[in-house]
């Protein structure tokens, strides 16, 4: 049994991993930077431990430093969160050299689903159907590949996530400069500048599966989507995904179980899909091998404590779950409330949030990381927190969500709160069902 | 470990159902490590947390020693730096910069790069003229509006 838990995050997860693993009795044990030292997570955690300054790069990006602090703190387990470490193989590798337990899937997972490329290969193995398109080592074969799959065409970068070296190209003429752009981009975000290719689905949609594997039973938790988003970052979230008929519904939830069985997964993990917003075609994007920000949506739903099956799932045990008894009712939208000014082009704004009072009620539900006079230190992302509201139908949620949001107070810090009072006033986000375009035709103020 | 009242989410959400049926406009409770508020707010009700400082004065944030604000020498303009962040002199590590002392620069000429939040905001000049001289190292921390140069206006 996992006795000491080491969270190797910072942040509103690090807190929201806290919370569940001192319910199931786990001591916690908060690996912070400097910075975060006086973070409302370090006041929850059961112990605190500083693995280096400020910037990422010297604590939470540094293997050898959270390595090192997670085995002189006597941890039996490490939860890495998402992004920094938590789906670094070596890391992975690294904690189990030290002879703790990461919670997470086993490296060859993290190997499988490390890159685009291989992931693909994958998804191809496990008879996923995947986007057209290809690999392509310079421009002459980018070139070619955009002639093979036809404009527009999606620029990524092989390595990459989180939307950094995407670049969407039109027009035949204009792919030397896009493709320059987006290899230096790859080569400085991730060190590697190979990019892809593949056809640009003009109206799709984001949308993903909630998976839960014990390396031989897999299940899923429903859908996801994640269509709002503004150059490739996710804005909004809800589950389940609007206006999908049902067939289609179960033929993605089906290929995400077909995919996690196949790499008899343990853990838990998201499958992303390209959906054809008009005729409901789908494509295997990727899989994220980790806990993902918008879990909180699929919990809603389903009443399953999802980092608690983490846990569960990291400590050797067999699921307990079967498919038979997740069944998801209602519906679930999260928005993310960023450190960002809307009507600054999303500028970031680090400083002291001298007011931060969040809606509490039914149906509503914050995960949030920043109290009055928290501090956003310049060093990371830009997520204050996320509020996420229920409803028995989409509509009721939608409606929570406006007076829940009108009810959101931060003051000192400009936030994304603006952004989402208009978005939840916008009749096609009433409606249900928008493609990844949504944001191009908001109306800003 | 501190014993504490756990205060945990459901907790919050039952205290404010149980002063949604009551007179209360307003709680505040006060743990060894927490405050909180919740109080009326619109159609519904509202939480607030503080940290309580009591509790852990050891705890301390440690700030980045920022480079100083300095004043911008008579005849000269200063370009500072448009919000807190690390100020990069080059577009990426071993890249030539952007800009060296005695560059001529216009309003919109990009001088360098402040790194917020994982987003690379650019510096513009915002003044025509020649830069006189460089006041910030490479990878230095600053605060918003700290002079990164100087111009000599044209």
């Amino acid at each position: 049994m996992i006795r000491r838990l080491f969270i190797a995050n910072r942040g509103e997860i690090a807190l929201r991993v806290i919370r569940t693993a001192q319910r199931l009795g786990m001591t916690t044990i908060l690996g912070a930077s400097e910075a975060d030292v006086a973070s409302w997570p370090a006041r929850a955690a059961d112990e605190v431990v500083v693995i280096g300054p400020g910037p990422s790069p010297l604590s939470y990006l540094s293997v050898d430093a959270v390595i090192a602090a997670a085995r002189a703190a006597g941890a039996d387990a490490i939860h890495p969160g998402y992004g920094f470490l938590s789906e670094n193989a070596s890391f992975a590798r690294a904690a189990a050299a030290a002879g703790i337990r990461f919670v997470g899937p086993d490296v060859s997972s993290l190997e499988a689903m490390g890159d685009k490329l291989m992931a693909r290969r994958v998804g191809i193995e496990a008879g996923l159907p995947v986007v057209p398109g290809g690999e392509a080592a310079d421009k002459a074969q980018a070139l070619l590949r955009a002639q093979e799959t036809g404009f527009p065409v999606l620029l990524k970068a092989v390595s990459g996530g989180g939307g950094k070296g995407m670049k969407r190209v039109d027009r035949a003429e204009d792919l030397e400069a896009a493709i320059d752009m987006a290899m230096a981009e790859a080569q400085a975000a991730f060190g590697d500048p190979r990019i892809y290719v593949e056809r640009f689905i003009s109206s799709g949609r984001h949308v993903e599966v909630q998976v839960l594997g014990d390396g031989e039973a897999a299940i899923h938790l429903g859908t996801r989507d994640c269509s709002i988003q503004r150059r490739f970052q996710k804005l909004v979230e809800e589950a389940p995904a609007p206006a999908i008929p049902d067939d289609k519904r179960h033929a993605i939830e089906q290929a995400a179980v077909n995919l996690a069985r196949h790499l008899a997964y343990r853990g838990a993990g998201t499958v992303e899909f390209l959906v054809d917003a008009q005729s409901f075609d789908f494509y295997f994007l990727e899989m994220n091998a980790r806990i993902q920000v918008e879990h909180p949506v699929t919990e809603e739903i389903t009443g399953v404590d999802l980092v608690e099956q983490q846990l569960l799932i990291a400590d050797g045990q067999r699921l307990t779950l079967t498919q038979d008894m997740v069944a998801p009712t209602g519906h679930a939208i999260e928005v993310r409330i960023n450190a960002e000014s809307w009507a600054d082009d999303f500028r970031p704004s680090p400083g002291t949030a001298a007011t931060a009072a969040w809606p509490v009620g039914p149906g509503i539900r914050v995960d949030t990381h920043m109290p009055k006079g928290g501090v956003v230190p310049p060093y990371y992302d830009s997520l204050l927190g996320k509020l996420i509201v229920r409803g028995a139908t989409r509509e009721a949620a939608v409606e929570t969500l406006a007076s829940a949001l009108d009810r959101l107070r931060i003051e000192g810090i400009a936030t994304t709160a603006d952004l989402h009072r208009a978005i939840v006033r916008d009749a096609r986000f009433q409606a249900g069902g928008v493609d990844t375009r949504f944001f191009e035709g908001l109306n800003n103020g | 470990m501190t014993t504490d009242l756990p205060l945990t989410p459901e907790d919050v959400n039952e205290i404010a159902s149980i002063l949604d049926g009551s007179n209360y406009d307003r709680l505040d409770i006060r743990t060894p490590r927490y405050r909180l508020r919740v109080e009326r707010s619109g159609d519904g009700w509202s939480q607030e947390w503080s940290l309580d400082d009591a509790g852990e004065a050891a705890a301390t944030p440690t700030v980045p020693a920022a480079a100083p604000v300095a004043a911008v020498p008579d005849g000269l303009e200063g370009i500072a730096a448009p919000l807190p962040g690390t100020f990069y002199r080059a577009p990426q590590p071993g890249a030539p910069p952007f800009v060296a002392e005695g560059d001529e620069v216009g309003p919109d000429t990009v001088v360098g790069i402040v790194e917020t939040m994982k987003l690379m905001n650019p510096v513009h000049a915002g003044c025509r003229g020649r830069v006189a001289a460089i006041c910030v190292d490479n990878a230095t921390m600053v605060d918003g509006g700290a002079i990164l140069m100087h111009v000599k206006p044209a």
